[in-house]
């Protein structure tokens, strides 16, 4: 529990720290962020890396849900009048509720972004570029393909995701970015419709629950944090008010930006 | 000083045997001293009981001054009652208002039954102490003075404060999980922090963890809530010790 928690918090620090450049606005904003999707969805040691944290979510709610269960039954009668106030924090009694609607909000939240990138039965559009070629009135849509040239997006068909072909001639011509940049902006955004999505007429909805859900994970690292030093018998005097002070600001912060990010999206795009 | 006297109202948890089913029943006491102790007002109670000629309330209690583990009850959602670091027979009337309602039950968990009332049946301890919770010494008659042993002093202090949990179970009774680990870390502790306890560290640690699950005490979330409601301020570094303790021993042992 305590192992996979703590790698789950750095699976955190690295999701949000990609996440905030959803943040970097115009055309070399959007550019970075699908470079960076690229990126991880092309590397192997991201592959390693996103297998254990697919890992580490199930183990956590899972052993999460054993402990509960197991918890339930070491106390089958209740007491008839309970002030647990008086002697613990909420958050810390409350890790299994807490936990239950992070996993939901996490299948939700994979179901909108990363099964529509990965196995959507729509293909993902391309990242797209709008250029008017010189003296030119007329806008030209251009593919931005890995090698950082353009290609025409007449004329041209996508395979395997993000493969750009030549249909006459069947040769691959280019390697396209899937624009999860629009996705997210489309998904988030206020009324707009981004390049090749429909707009999202629940991204209000969209962004409360977000943010709820990321306030739910605060106090989940709240007690989550320090307890799971604790559970690995890391305590000491010099440390351990360190280690819980990190846990605090870390329950705060991180979920925090996290939330930024989508009620960023609402009111600017 | 003048004595005060108030009057109060109980909701206590009356349940004839083991396999009975209980329930809260309601008493009225008038004029407790505030002077008196908890388990004297329960005295009491039950001297008014049997003059009605009703069955007086069963609980445990033995020393009356706090060293013995003996008296439990759950007071109005504390282990022990509000007042901190004291034991039920240290909880003073003085603690609760004229007319106040006190809830009074037993202990809630599975591995301490209700044998009847507010008793319940804790040798659940026992047993988690006989699996590891001693030294074995040689006897036969070359028996080394546990003073020769040069300790020091911090360790020692640590011992010794692991070694003033009396048994009572409010570690459990005040866990959200009813688990038992602030009781059992602080005698895996006791033992841990002085040379003659090393020599059976490892085995004791995994055979008291052990019975301690098998016995039905929940996990252990880090609530902290026992050591708030401990009597004998039993801190959460044994737990974290403890902790350290298993992980070193259930690594490298061959079993």
């Amino acid at each position: 529990m305590a192992l996979t928690g703590l790698f789950l918090c750095t699976f955190l620090i690295g999701h949000l720290l990609g996440n905030l450049q959803l943040f970097a606005g115009g055309e070399e904003g959007k550019r970075a962020f699908n470079e960076y999707g690229y990126f991880m969805s092309h590397n192997i040691f991201i592959k390693v890396l996103s297998y254990t944290t697919y890992i580490s979510i199930l183990f956590h709610a899972i052993d999460g849900f054993l402990l509960a269960f197991q918890n339930k039954k070491a106390r089958p009668v209740n007491y008839a009048y309970n002030k647990p106030s008086a002697n613990s924090a909420w958050a810390s009694r409350s890790m299994a509720l807490l936990g239950s609607i992070i996993l939901i909000f996490i299948c939700t939240h994979m179901a909108n972004f990363w099964w529509k990138a990965k196995y959507s039965s729509t293909p993902m559009p391309l990242h797209r570029v709008e250029v008017s070629a010189p003296g030119s009135e007329q806008k030209q849509s251009l593919y931005l393909t890995t090698t950082g040239s353009f290609l025409p997006t007449e004329g041209l068909v996508i395979k395997h995701g993000t493969q750009i072909y030549a249909p006459e001639v069947n040769l691959k011509v280019g390697e396209g970015y899937k624009d999860l940049h629009s996705l997210t902006v489309a998904f988030f955004g206020h009324d707009k419709s981004a390049e090749g999505f429909p707009a999202n007429e629940f991204a209000l909805l969209a962004v409360v629950l977000y943010a709820l859900a990321m306030l739910t994970l605060s106090f989940h690292l709240w007690h989550g944090f320090s307890s799971a030093f604790q559970s690995l018998g890391v305590r000491h005097p010099k440390y351990t008010p360190f280690i819980q002070a990190l846990g605090k600001g870390f329950a705060v912060i991180v979920p925090m930006a996290f939330a930024s990010i989508p009620i960023f999206l609402y009111l600017t795009k | 000083m003048a004595s005060k006297t108030i009057n109060i109202n109980l909701k206590i948890w009356r349940q004839k045997n083991a396999n009975a089913k209980g329930s809260m029943e309601t008493y009225k006491l008038d004029n407790v001293s505030t002077d008196s102790s908890f388990l004297e007002m329960l005295d009491q109670l039950n001297e008014q009981l049997i003059n009605e000629r009703q069955e007086p309330i069963a609980f445990d209690h033995d020393c009356r001054e706090g060293i013995c583990g003996m008296c439990s009850l759950f007071i109005n959602g504390e282990a022990h009652g509000p007042d901190r670091a004291v034991t039920t027979c240290q909880l003073h009337m003085r603690k609760f208002k004229d007319g106040e309602t006190i809830y009074v039950e037993p202990w809630r968990a599975k591995a301490f039954p209700v044998i009847k009332d507010l008793v319940v049946d804790r040798s659940a301890f026992d047993r988690i102490q006989q699996a590891g919770g001693f030294v074995s010494v040689n006897t036969s008659g070359r028996t080394m003075d546990a003073n020769a042993i040069p300790i020091p002093k911090h360790d020692a202090d640590k011992a010794f404060e692991a070694a003033a949990c009396i048994g009572c179970g409010a570690c459990v009774a005040s866990c959200v999980n009813a688990s038992a680990m602030l009781f059992v870390s602080a005698k895996v502790s006791q033992m841990a922090l002085l040379p003659q306890g090393k020599v059976e560290a490892k085995e004791r640690v995994l055979n008291m963890v052990r019975t301690m699950d098998e016995e039905g005490f929940g996990n252990c979330t880090n609530t902290g809530a026992c050591a708030v409601e401990c009597p004998k301020e039993i801190s959460l570094d044994n737990i974290a010790r403890m902790n350290r303790e298993f992980l070193k021993a259930a690594v490298t042992s061959e079993a």
